[in-house]
Protein backbone atom coordinates (compact mmCIF):
# COMPACT_ATOMS: atom_id res chain seq x y z
CA UNK A 1 0.00 0.00 0.00
CA UNK A 2 1.37 3.20 -0.68
CA UNK A 3 2.34 5.80 1.58
CA UNK A 4 0.37 9.24 1.14
CA UNK A 5 1.51 12.36 3.20
CA UNK A 6 -0.18 15.37 3.37
CA UNK A 7 1.69 18.62 4.24
CA UNK A 8 -0.91 21.54 5.43
CA UNK A 9 -0.25 25.30 5.44
CA UNK A 10 1.15 25.26 8.96
CA UNK A 11 3.88 22.39 8.30
CA UNK A 12 1.51 20.03 9.77
CA UNK A 13 2.14 16.20 8.12
CA UNK A 14 -0.37 13.48 8.24
CA UNK A 15 0.87 10.39 6.32
CA UNK A 16 -1.68 6.71 5.45
CA UNK A 17 -1.10 3.74 3.70
CA UNK A 18 -3.70 3.83 1.20
CA UNK A 19 -5.72 0.72 0.10
CA UNK A 20 -4.97 0.66 -3.90
CA UNK A 21 -7.97 1.96 -5.75
CA UNK A 22 -8.63 4.32 -2.97
CA UNK A 23 -9.30 8.25 -4.46
CA UNK A 24 -7.43 10.12 -2.22
CA UNK A 25 -9.81 12.47 -1.46
CA UNK A 26 -11.51 9.75 0.55
CA UNK A 27 -8.25 9.11 2.20
CA UNK A 28 -7.77 12.35 3.03
CA UNK A 29 -10.99 12.38 4.85
CA UNK A 30 -10.29 9.06 6.90
CA UNK A 31 -7.15 10.05 7.84
CA UNK A 32 -8.55 13.25 9.16
CA UNK A 33 -6.48 15.67 7.24
CA UNK A 34 -7.63 19.19 7.53
CA UNK A 35 -8.81 21.32 5.20
CA UNK A 36 -9.75 18.44 2.42
CA UNK A 37 -14.09 18.00 3.47
CA UNK A 38 -14.95 15.99 -0.42
CA UNK A 39 -18.46 16.94 0.72
CA UNK A 40 -20.02 16.06 -2.33
CA UNK A 41 -18.18 12.80 -2.24
CA UNK A 42 -16.30 12.88 -5.68
CA UNK A 43 -18.55 14.14 -7.57
CA UNK A 44 -16.58 17.28 -9.29
CA UNK A 45 -19.53 19.48 -7.09
CA UNK A 46 -18.20 21.26 -4.78
CA UNK A 47 -14.10 21.67 -5.16
CA UNK A 48 -13.62 21.45 -1.30
CA UNK A 49 -10.42 18.69 -1.78
CA UNK A 50 -7.68 20.49 -3.68
CA UNK A 51 -4.34 19.53 -3.40
CA UNK A 52 -0.97 20.60 -4.94
CA UNK A 53 1.25 17.87 -6.00
CA UNK A 54 5.20 18.30 -6.56
CA UNK A 55 6.56 19.54 -9.70
CA UNK A 56 8.43 16.35 -9.97
CA UNK A 57 4.84 14.26 -9.97
CA UNK A 58 2.99 15.85 -12.27
CA UNK A 59 3.66 13.13 -14.95
CA UNK A 60 2.51 10.23 -13.03
CA UNK A 61 -0.08 11.37 -11.43
CA UNK A 62 -1.41 12.51 -15.14
CA UNK A 63 -3.66 15.26 -16.29
CA UNK A 64 -6.87 16.86 -14.83
CA UNK A 65 -9.84 15.82 -17.23
CA UNK A 66 -12.01 18.24 -18.59
CA UNK A 67 -14.48 18.99 -15.83
CA UNK A 68 -11.68 19.15 -13.09
CA UNK A 69 -9.78 21.43 -15.18
CA UNK A 70 -12.71 23.98 -15.14
CA UNK A 71 -13.08 23.61 -11.25
CA UNK A 72 -9.79 23.78 -10.73
CA UNK A 73 -9.33 26.81 -12.44
CA UNK A 74 -12.34 28.86 -9.86
CA UNK A 75 -10.98 26.79 -6.86
CA UNK A 76 -10.89 28.65 -3.54
CA UNK A 77 -6.98 29.14 -2.46
CA UNK A 78 -5.03 29.73 -6.00
CA UNK A 79 -4.57 26.97 -8.58
CA UNK A 80 -0.82 26.20 -9.03
CA UNK A 81 -0.10 24.28 -12.01
CA UNK A 82 0.54 21.13 -9.92
CA UNK A 83 -3.27 21.79 -8.82
CA UNK A 84 -5.26 18.74 -8.58
CA UNK A 85 -8.72 18.31 -7.12
CA UNK A 86 -7.96 14.87 -5.11
CA UNK A 87 -11.05 13.16 -5.55
CA UNK A 88 -9.94 12.22 -9.15
CA UNK A 89 -6.20 10.88 -8.24
CA UNK A 90 -6.11 7.16 -7.53
CA UNK A 91 -4.05 5.31 -4.81
CA UNK A 92 -1.85 3.03 -7.18
CA UNK A 93 1.55 1.53 -5.84
CA UNK A 94 3.82 3.99 -7.82
CA UNK A 95 2.16 6.74 -5.86
CA UNK A 96 4.28 5.80 -2.43
CA UNK A 97 6.23 8.49 -1.01
CA UNK A 98 3.76 11.39 -2.81
CA UNK A 99 3.44 14.44 -0.37
CA UNK A 100 0.31 16.75 -1.19
CA UNK A 101 0.55 20.21 -0.18
CA UNK A 102 -2.99 21.04 1.35
CA UNK A 103 -3.48 25.08 0.50
CA UNK A 104 -5.56 27.16 2.94
CA UNK A 105 -8.67 26.83 1.57
CA UNK A 106 -12.38 28.13 2.53
CA UNK A 107 -15.20 25.75 2.58
CA UNK B 1 -24.06 30.76 25.32
CA UNK B 2 -26.87 31.21 27.76
CA UNK B 3 -25.65 27.61 28.49
CA UNK B 4 -22.43 28.28 29.17
CA UNK B 5 -21.10 24.83 29.21
CA UNK B 6 -18.56 24.22 26.02
CA UNK B 7 -17.50 21.51 27.61
CA UNK B 8 -20.31 19.40 28.24
CA UNK B 9 -22.05 16.46 26.78
CA UNK B 10 -23.33 16.69 23.24
CA UNK B 11 -26.30 14.37 22.55
CA UNK B 12 -26.65 14.25 18.64
CA UNK B 13 -29.95 12.92 17.54
CA UNK B 14 -29.49 11.41 13.89
CA UNK B 15 -26.27 10.07 12.48
CA UNK B 16 -26.15 11.78 8.94
CA UNK B 17 -24.19 14.26 6.93
CA UNK B 18 -24.86 17.13 9.62
CA UNK B 19 -24.06 14.66 12.89
CA UNK B 20 -20.31 13.96 10.84
CA UNK B 21 -20.05 17.16 9.84
CA UNK B 22 -20.74 18.94 13.45
CA UNK B 23 -18.60 15.99 15.10
CA UNK B 24 -15.37 16.62 12.74
CA UNK B 25 -15.72 20.21 13.98
CA UNK B 26 -16.51 20.16 17.47
CA UNK B 27 -13.66 18.09 17.80
CA UNK B 28 -11.37 20.01 16.91
CA UNK B 29 -12.14 22.99 18.79
CA UNK B 30 -12.05 20.18 22.09
CA UNK B 31 -10.91 16.69 21.10
CA UNK B 32 -12.19 15.97 24.93
CA UNK B 33 -15.39 16.30 24.18
CA UNK B 34 -18.07 14.20 25.57
CA UNK B 35 -20.22 13.27 22.35
CA UNK B 36 -23.57 10.78 21.65
CA UNK B 37 -24.46 10.11 18.42
CA UNK B 38 -27.72 8.68 18.34
CA UNK B 39 -29.04 7.02 14.78
CA UNK B 40 -31.82 5.14 14.23
CA UNK B 41 -30.11 3.17 11.03
CA UNK B 42 -27.48 0.71 11.43
CA UNK B 43 -25.33 2.57 9.66
CA UNK B 44 -22.51 4.77 10.53
CA UNK B 45 -23.25 8.20 8.54
CA UNK B 46 -23.21 8.09 4.91
CA UNK B 47 -23.75 9.92 1.88
CA UNK B 48 -27.12 10.11 0.70
CA UNK B 49 -26.69 11.51 -3.14
CA UNK B 50 -25.42 8.39 -4.57
CA UNK B 51 -28.58 6.46 -3.67
CA UNK B 52 -30.62 7.49 -6.48
CA UNK B 53 -27.39 7.41 -8.92
CA UNK B 54 -24.31 5.46 -8.63
CA UNK B 55 -26.39 2.95 -6.34
CA UNK B 56 -29.10 2.11 -8.61
CA UNK B 57 -26.53 1.46 -11.81
CA UNK B 58 -23.39 0.25 -9.83
CA UNK B 59 -24.97 -1.23 -6.82
CA UNK B 60 -25.15 0.07 -3.28
CA UNK B 61 -22.49 -0.87 -0.84
CA UNK B 62 -22.58 0.20 2.51
CA UNK B 63 -19.05 0.51 3.11
CA UNK B 64 -18.02 2.87 0.09
CA UNK B 65 -20.73 5.18 0.78
CA UNK B 66 -19.20 5.76 4.54
CA UNK B 67 -18.43 9.38 5.80
CA UNK B 68 -15.86 8.39 7.71
CA UNK B 69 -14.29 5.53 8.22
CA UNK B 70 -15.57 3.44 11.86
CA UNK B 71 -12.40 3.85 13.27
CA UNK B 72 -12.87 7.75 13.20
CA UNK B 73 -15.43 7.34 15.58
CA UNK B 74 -13.41 6.04 18.49
CA UNK B 75 -14.12 7.85 21.51
CA UNK B 76 -17.94 9.16 20.27
CA UNK B 77 -20.60 6.98 21.83
CA UNK B 78 -22.51 5.53 19.55
CA UNK B 79 -26.36 4.37 19.51
CA UNK B 80 -27.02 3.12 15.95
CA UNK B 81 -29.92 1.20 15.30
CA UNK B 82 -31.37 3.32 18.27
CA UNK B 83 -34.78 5.59 18.02
CA UNK B 84 -35.69 8.77 20.55
CA UNK B 85 -38.61 8.80 21.90
CA UNK B 86 -39.18 11.81 23.46
CA UNK B 87 -36.99 14.51 24.37
CA UNK B 88 -37.40 15.91 28.50
CA UNK B 89 -36.57 19.62 28.44
CA UNK B 90 -36.88 20.00 31.78
CA UNK B 91 -34.25 17.69 32.98
CA UNK B 92 -32.09 17.41 29.85
CA UNK B 93 -32.66 14.08 29.06
CA UNK B 94 -33.70 12.20 25.41
CA UNK B 95 -35.97 9.03 25.94
CA UNK B 96 -34.60 6.19 23.71
CA UNK B 97 -37.20 3.31 22.55
CA UNK B 98 -35.71 0.94 25.03
CA UNK B 99 -36.59 3.45 27.89
CA UNK B 100 -33.16 4.34 28.88
CA UNK B 101 -32.96 7.90 29.75
CA UNK B 102 -30.15 9.57 28.00
CA UNK B 103 -28.92 13.19 30.04
CA UNK B 104 -27.22 15.91 28.11
CA UNK B 105 -25.99 19.06 28.16
CA UNK B 106 -26.89 20.33 25.11
CA UNK B 107 -28.83 18.35 22.09
CA UNK B 108 -28.27 18.64 18.44
CA UNK B 109 -31.39 17.73 16.38
CA UNK B 110 -30.25 16.43 13.10
CA UNK B 111 -33.54 14.32 12.13
CA UNK B 112 -33.13 14.71 8.24
CA UNK B 113 -36.11 14.40 6.29
CA UNK B 114 -38.58 11.83 5.52
CA UNK B 115 -39.88 10.86 1.45
CA UNK B 116 -43.64 12.05 1.17
CA UNK B 117 -45.15 8.72 0.81
CA UNK B 118 -48.11 8.03 -1.69
CA UNK B 119 -51.58 7.34 0.25
CA UNK B 120 -52.22 3.97 0.63
CA UNK B 121 -55.79 4.33 -0.76
CA UNK B 122 -53.76 5.28 -4.06
CA UNK B 123 -52.08 2.31 -3.60
CA UNK B 124 -49.42 3.27 -1.54
CA UNK B 125 -48.46 0.61 -0.24
CA UNK B 126 -48.25 -2.28 -2.63
CA UNK B 127 -45.00 -4.56 -3.06
CA UNK B 128 -43.32 -2.87 -5.76
CA UNK B 129 -43.73 0.81 -5.06
CA UNK B 130 -41.13 2.46 -3.46
CA UNK B 131 -39.51 5.74 -1.94
CA UNK B 132 -36.03 6.61 -1.81
CA UNK B 133 -34.07 7.84 0.99
CA UNK B 134 -32.10 5.11 2.92
CA UNK B 135 -29.51 2.98 2.09
CA UNK B 136 -32.04 -0.03 2.62
CA UNK B 137 -34.91 1.94 -0.09
CA UNK B 138 -31.68 2.23 -2.44
CA UNK B 139 -30.87 -1.54 -2.04
CA UNK B 140 -34.45 -2.72 -2.05
CA UNK B 141 -35.14 -0.21 -5.64
CA UNK B 142 -31.81 -1.42 -6.96
CA UNK B 143 -32.47 -5.35 -6.42
CA UNK B 144 -35.94 -4.54 -9.01
CA UNK B 145 -34.12 -2.81 -12.03
CA UNK B 146 -34.34 -5.66 -13.98
CA UNK B 147 -33.86 -4.96 -17.96
CA UNK B 148 -37.57 -5.05 -19.85
CA UNK B 149 -39.66 -4.39 -16.46
CA UNK B 150 -42.03 -1.32 -17.33
CA UNK B 151 -41.50 1.57 -14.62
CA UNK B 152 -43.51 4.30 -13.80
CA UNK B 153 -42.06 7.32 -12.13
CA UNK B 154 -44.29 9.80 -9.77
CA UNK B 155 -42.61 13.00 -9.65
CA UNK B 156 -40.35 14.90 -11.85
CA UNK B 157 -37.94 16.52 -9.44
CA UNK B 158 -34.82 15.55 -9.23
CA UNK B 159 -35.09 12.28 -7.33
CA UNK B 160 -37.70 10.94 -10.39
CA UNK B 161 -35.21 12.20 -12.93
CA UNK B 162 -32.03 10.32 -11.53
CA UNK B 163 -34.10 7.09 -10.64
CA UNK B 164 -35.94 7.86 -14.49
CA UNK B 165 -32.01 8.23 -15.48
CA UNK B 166 -30.67 4.74 -13.45
CA UNK B 167 -33.39 2.92 -14.61
CA UNK B 168 -33.18 3.51 -17.91
CA UNK B 169 -29.40 2.67 -18.55
CA UNK B 170 -30.06 -0.89 -16.49
CA UNK B 171 -32.47 -1.56 -19.60
CA UNK B 172 -36.13 -0.69 -18.26
CA UNK B 173 -38.80 1.39 -19.74
CA UNK B 174 -39.98 4.42 -17.81
CA UNK B 175 -43.06 6.60 -17.70
CA UNK B 176 -42.72 9.45 -15.32
CA UNK B 177 -45.58 11.58 -14.53
CA UNK B 178 -45.80 14.92 -13.46
CA UNK B 179 -48.48 16.53 -11.78
CA UNK B 180 -47.44 20.57 -12.29
CA UNK B 181 -46.73 22.10 -15.26
CA UNK B 182 -43.67 20.69 -15.86
CA UNK B 183 -40.63 19.04 -14.37
CA UNK B 184 -38.25 20.75 -11.75
CA UNK B 185 -40.88 22.93 -11.44
CA UNK B 186 -40.18 24.07 -7.72
CA UNK B 187 -36.91 23.91 -8.06
CA UNK B 188 -35.83 25.38 -11.92
CA UNK B 189 -36.62 27.58 -14.51
CA UNK B 190 -38.49 26.69 -17.36
CA UNK B 191 -34.98 26.62 -19.57
CA UNK B 192 -33.32 24.15 -17.58
CA UNK B 193 -36.61 21.98 -17.16
CA UNK B 194 -36.86 21.93 -20.89
CA UNK B 195 -33.13 21.17 -21.14
CA UNK B 196 -33.53 17.62 -19.01
CA UNK B 197 -37.00 17.00 -20.44
CA UNK B 198 -35.52 16.68 -23.84
CA UNK B 199 -32.53 14.88 -22.62
CA UNK B 200 -35.21 12.22 -20.97
CA UNK B 201 -37.19 12.05 -23.87
CA UNK B 202 -33.71 11.71 -25.82
CA UNK B 203 -33.10 8.62 -23.80
CA UNK B 204 -36.37 7.12 -24.42
CA UNK B 205 -38.19 8.36 -20.94
CA UNK B 206 -42.00 9.24 -21.93
CA UNK B 207 -42.33 12.06 -19.78
CA UNK B 208 -46.14 13.48 -18.90
CA UNK B 209 -46.38 17.15 -17.81
CA UNK B 210 -49.61 18.38 -16.36
CA UNK B 211 -50.01 14.76 -15.12
CA UNK B 212 -50.74 12.65 -12.02
CA UNK B 213 -51.21 9.46 -10.76
CA UNK B 214 -55.03 8.48 -9.63
CA UNK B 215 -54.32 5.55 -8.32
CA UNK B 216 -51.94 2.07 -8.59
CA UNK B 217 -53.98 -1.07 -8.44
CA UNK B 218 -52.60 -4.87 -7.86
CA UNK B 219 -53.62 -7.39 -5.54
CA UNK B 220 -50.22 -7.87 -3.14
CA UNK B 221 -48.16 -6.31 -5.73
CA UNK B 222 -48.17 -3.25 -8.13
CA UNK B 223 -50.30 -3.92 -11.41
CA UNK B 224 -51.42 -0.98 -13.05
CA UNK B 225 -51.29 2.43 -13.24
CA UNK B 226 -54.46 4.89 -13.42
CA UNK B 227 -53.60 8.35 -14.25
CA UNK B 228 -55.60 11.31 -14.55
CA UNK B 229 -55.84 11.47 -17.89
CA UNK B 230 -57.93 8.44 -17.71
CA UNK B 231 -55.14 6.28 -19.33
CA UNK B 232 -54.09 3.06 -17.93
CA UNK B 233 -50.73 1.34 -18.04
CA UNK B 234 -49.12 -2.16 -16.95
CA UNK B 235 -46.58 -1.18 -14.30
CA UNK B 236 -43.74 -3.93 -12.82
CA UNK B 237 -42.42 -1.15 -10.57
CA UNK B 238 -43.08 2.43 -9.16
CA UNK B 239 -41.08 5.24 -7.53
CA UNK B 240 -42.58 7.71 -5.95
CA UNK B 241 -40.34 10.64 -5.81
CA UNK B 242 -42.55 13.70 -4.36
CA UNK B 243 -40.72 15.63 -2.10
CA UNK B 244 -39.56 15.40 1.18
CA UNK B 245 -40.90 16.07 5.20
CA UNK B 246 -38.54 17.19 7.72
CA UNK B 247 -38.51 14.96 10.46
CA UNK B 248 -39.63 17.40 13.36
CA UNK B 249 -42.04 15.63 14.86
CA UNK B 250 -40.08 14.69 18.08
CA UNK B 251 -38.87 18.58 18.57
CA UNK B 252 -42.59 19.66 18.05
CA UNK B 253 -43.79 17.25 20.96
CA UNK B 254 -41.09 18.77 22.80
CA UNK B 255 -42.42 21.64 22.47
CA UNK B 256 -40.25 23.28 20.03
CA UNK B 257 -41.41 25.50 16.97
CA UNK B 258 -41.60 24.10 13.79
CA UNK B 259 -43.05 25.41 10.85
CA UNK B 260 -41.87 23.32 7.81
CA UNK B 261 -38.62 21.94 9.56
CA UNK B 262 -37.34 22.63 13.29
CA UNK B 263 -37.50 26.57 13.70
CA UNK B 264 -33.70 27.80 14.17
CA UNK B 265 -32.12 31.05 14.07
CA UNK B 266 -28.46 31.88 12.46
CA UNK B 267 -26.83 29.85 14.83
CA UNK B 268 -28.73 26.80 14.54
CA UNK B 269 -30.43 27.72 18.09
CA UNK B 270 -33.96 26.39 18.80
CA UNK B 271 -36.10 28.15 21.29
CA UNK B 272 -34.34 26.49 23.72
CA UNK B 273 -30.93 27.43 24.16
CA UNK B 274 -30.08 24.40 25.11
CA UNK B 275 -31.34 22.37 21.90
CA UNK B 276 -29.99 22.78 18.39
CA UNK B 277 -30.81 21.87 15.10
CA UNK B 278 -29.13 21.40 12.10
CA UNK B 279 -29.50 19.34 7.87
CA UNK B 280 -32.17 18.93 6.02
CA UNK B 281 -34.57 18.83 9.48
CA UNK B 282 -33.90 22.36 10.20
CA UNK B 283 -35.64 25.53 9.09
CA UNK B 284 -33.26 28.55 8.98
CA UNK B 285 -33.44 32.54 8.42
CA UNK B 286 -32.20 32.94 4.89
CA UNK B 287 -32.36 36.20 2.93
CA UNK B 288 -35.17 37.35 5.36
CA UNK B 289 -37.15 34.30 5.14
CA UNK B 290 -37.31 30.90 6.79
CA UNK B 291 -36.13 28.28 4.33
CA UNK B 292 -35.40 24.57 4.35
CA UNK B 293 -32.84 22.80 2.04
CA UNK B 294 -32.19 19.12 1.82
CA UNK B 295 -28.75 18.92 0.60
CA UNK B 296 -25.04 18.37 1.46
CA UNK B 297 -24.00 21.58 1.59
CA UNK B 298 -26.51 22.30 4.17
CA UNK B 299 -25.77 19.50 6.45
CA UNK B 300 -21.97 19.83 5.89
CA UNK B 301 -22.27 23.59 6.88
CA UNK B 302 -24.82 23.96 9.32
CA UNK B 303 -23.32 20.88 10.77
CA UNK B 304 -20.48 23.31 11.37
CA UNK B 305 -22.42 26.21 12.35
CA UNK B 306 -23.81 24.27 15.56
CA UNK B 307 -20.57 23.01 16.68
CA UNK B 308 -19.48 26.40 16.69
CA UNK B 309 -22.12 27.33 18.83
CA UNK B 310 -22.01 24.44 21.20
CA UNK B 311 -18.58 25.21 21.29
CA UNK B 312 -19.16 29.30 22.63
CA UNK B 313 -17.85 29.94 19.48
CA UNK B 314 -21.02 31.21 17.47
CA UNK B 315 -21.07 32.48 13.50
CA UNK B 316 -23.72 33.26 11.77
CA UNK B 317 -24.36 31.03 9.36
CA UNK B 318 -24.90 32.95 5.62
CA UNK B 319 -24.76 30.12 3.17
CA UNK B 320 -24.33 30.40 -0.93
CA UNK B 321 -26.35 27.13 -1.41
CA UNK B 322 -24.82 24.34 -3.90
CA UNK B 323 -26.59 21.12 -5.45
CA UNK B 324 -25.72 18.63 -8.33
CA UNK B 325 -27.97 16.25 -10.07
CA UNK B 326 -25.76 13.69 -12.60
CA UNK B 327 -28.65 12.48 -14.87
CA UNK B 328 -27.07 9.90 -18.05
CA UNK B 329 -23.65 11.60 -18.33
CA UNK B 330 -24.89 15.31 -17.81
CA UNK B 331 -23.78 17.00 -14.79
CA UNK B 332 -26.12 19.42 -13.26
CA UNK B 333 -24.17 21.84 -10.87
CA UNK B 334 -26.71 24.53 -9.01
CA UNK B 335 -25.72 27.65 -6.94
CA UNK B 336 -27.93 29.86 -5.21
CA UNK B 337 -31.28 29.83 -5.14
CA UNK B 338 -33.26 31.47 -8.17
CA UNK B 339 -37.25 30.96 -6.49
CA UNK B 340 -37.99 34.84 -6.65
CA UNK B 341 -36.27 35.47 -10.30
CA UNK B 342 -37.76 37.87 -12.70
CA UNK B 343 -35.62 37.19 -15.50
CA UNK B 344 -32.69 34.93 -17.16
CA UNK B 345 -29.94 34.76 -19.00
CA UNK B 346 -28.01 31.85 -20.97
CA UNK B 347 -24.96 31.66 -21.56
CA UNK B 348 -23.47 29.82 -23.99
CA UNK B 349 -20.48 27.53 -22.34
CA UNK B 350 -16.85 27.26 -24.14
CA UNK B 351 -17.22 23.95 -24.90
CA UNK B 352 -20.07 21.49 -27.00
CA UNK B 353 -22.57 20.73 -24.53
CA UNK B 354 -21.93 23.20 -22.01
CA UNK B 355 -23.65 25.90 -21.40
CA UNK B 356 -25.35 27.44 -17.86
CA UNK B 357 -29.13 29.69 -16.95
CA UNK B 358 -28.22 32.21 -14.71
CA UNK B 359 -31.74 33.55 -12.69
CA UNK B 360 -31.81 37.40 -11.89
CA UNK B 361 -34.09 39.82 -9.90
CA UNK B 362 -33.78 43.29 -11.36
CA UNK B 363 -30.11 43.69 -11.07
CA UNK B 364 -29.51 41.30 -8.86
CA UNK B 365 -27.76 37.72 -9.16
CA UNK B 366 -29.88 34.39 -7.32
CA UNK B 367 -28.60 31.62 -8.77
CA UNK B 368 -26.64 29.77 -11.71
CA UNK B 369 -28.22 26.15 -13.54
CA UNK B 370 -24.03 24.64 -14.97
CA UNK B 371 -24.85 22.05 -17.16
CA UNK B 372 -21.66 20.13 -18.06
CA UNK B 373 -20.47 23.65 -17.44
CA UNK B 374 -18.11 23.91 -14.29
CA UNK B 375 -16.44 26.97 -15.45
CA UNK B 376 -19.54 28.67 -15.29
CA UNK B 377 -20.77 26.98 -12.01
CA UNK B 378 -17.39 27.96 -10.34
CA UNK B 379 -17.32 31.47 -11.53
CA UNK B 380 -21.28 32.06 -10.40
CA UNK B 381 -20.55 31.07 -7.08
CA UNK B 382 -17.58 32.95 -6.39
CA UNK B 383 -19.83 35.94 -7.79
CA UNK B 384 -22.32 35.15 -5.24
CA UNK B 385 -20.72 34.50 -2.71
CA UNK B 386 -18.62 38.14 -3.53
CA UNK B 387 -22.28 39.33 -3.81
CA UNK B 388 -21.48 41.14 -6.98
CA UNK B 389 -24.15 41.54 -10.12
CA UNK B 390 -22.55 40.87 -13.39
CA UNK B 391 -24.15 42.77 -15.88
CA UNK B 392 -26.65 40.14 -17.78
CA UNK B 393 -25.37 41.23 -21.24
CA UNK B 394 -21.59 40.39 -20.23
CA UNK B 395 -23.38 37.05 -19.19
CA UNK B 396 -24.85 36.02 -22.07
CA UNK B 397 -21.56 37.08 -24.40
CA UNK B 398 -19.37 33.81 -23.77
CA UNK B 399 -16.58 35.67 -24.89
CA UNK B 400 -16.17 37.86 -21.75
CA UNK B 401 -14.40 36.46 -19.00
CA UNK B 402 -16.91 36.81 -15.89
CA UNK B 403 -14.08 35.63 -13.98
CA UNK B 404 -12.68 39.54 -14.79
CA UNK B 405 -15.30 41.26 -12.47
CA UNK B 406 -14.08 38.87 -9.55
CA UNK B 407 -12.01 41.11 -6.64
CA UNK B 408 -8.39 40.37 -6.95
CA UNK B 409 -7.83 37.23 -4.77
CA UNK B 410 -6.05 37.87 -1.59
Amino acid sequence: MPLITWRGADGTEIGAQVVPGTNLMKAAVAAGVPGIHGDCGGALACATCHVVAPGDWADRLGRPGVMEDEMLDMVEGERTPTSRLSCQIIAEDDLDGLVLAVPEAAR
Amino acid sequence: MSGGHASGRVVIVGAGQAAASCIAALREADATRPIVLIGEEMSLPYQRPPLSKSCLTEGAAADGLLIRPASWYDGVDLRLGCRVEEISRRDGRVVLGTGERLAYDQLLLCTGSRARRLAGEAGGDLDGVHSLRSLADAARLQGELLPGRRMLVVGGGYIGLEVAAAARSRGLSVLLVEAGPRVLGRVACAATAEHFRNLHSARGVEIRESTSLHRLTGTDRVRRAILSDGSEHEVDVVVVGIGGLANDGLAARAGLETANGIVVDAHCRTGDPDVLAAGDCASFPLDGRHVRLESVQNACDQGEIAAATLSGKPRAYAPVPWFWSDQYETKLQIVGIGEGHDSIVVRPGKRDGAKSIWYFRGDDLLAVDAINDPASYMVGRRLLTAGLRPDRRDVANVAFPLASILPPRG
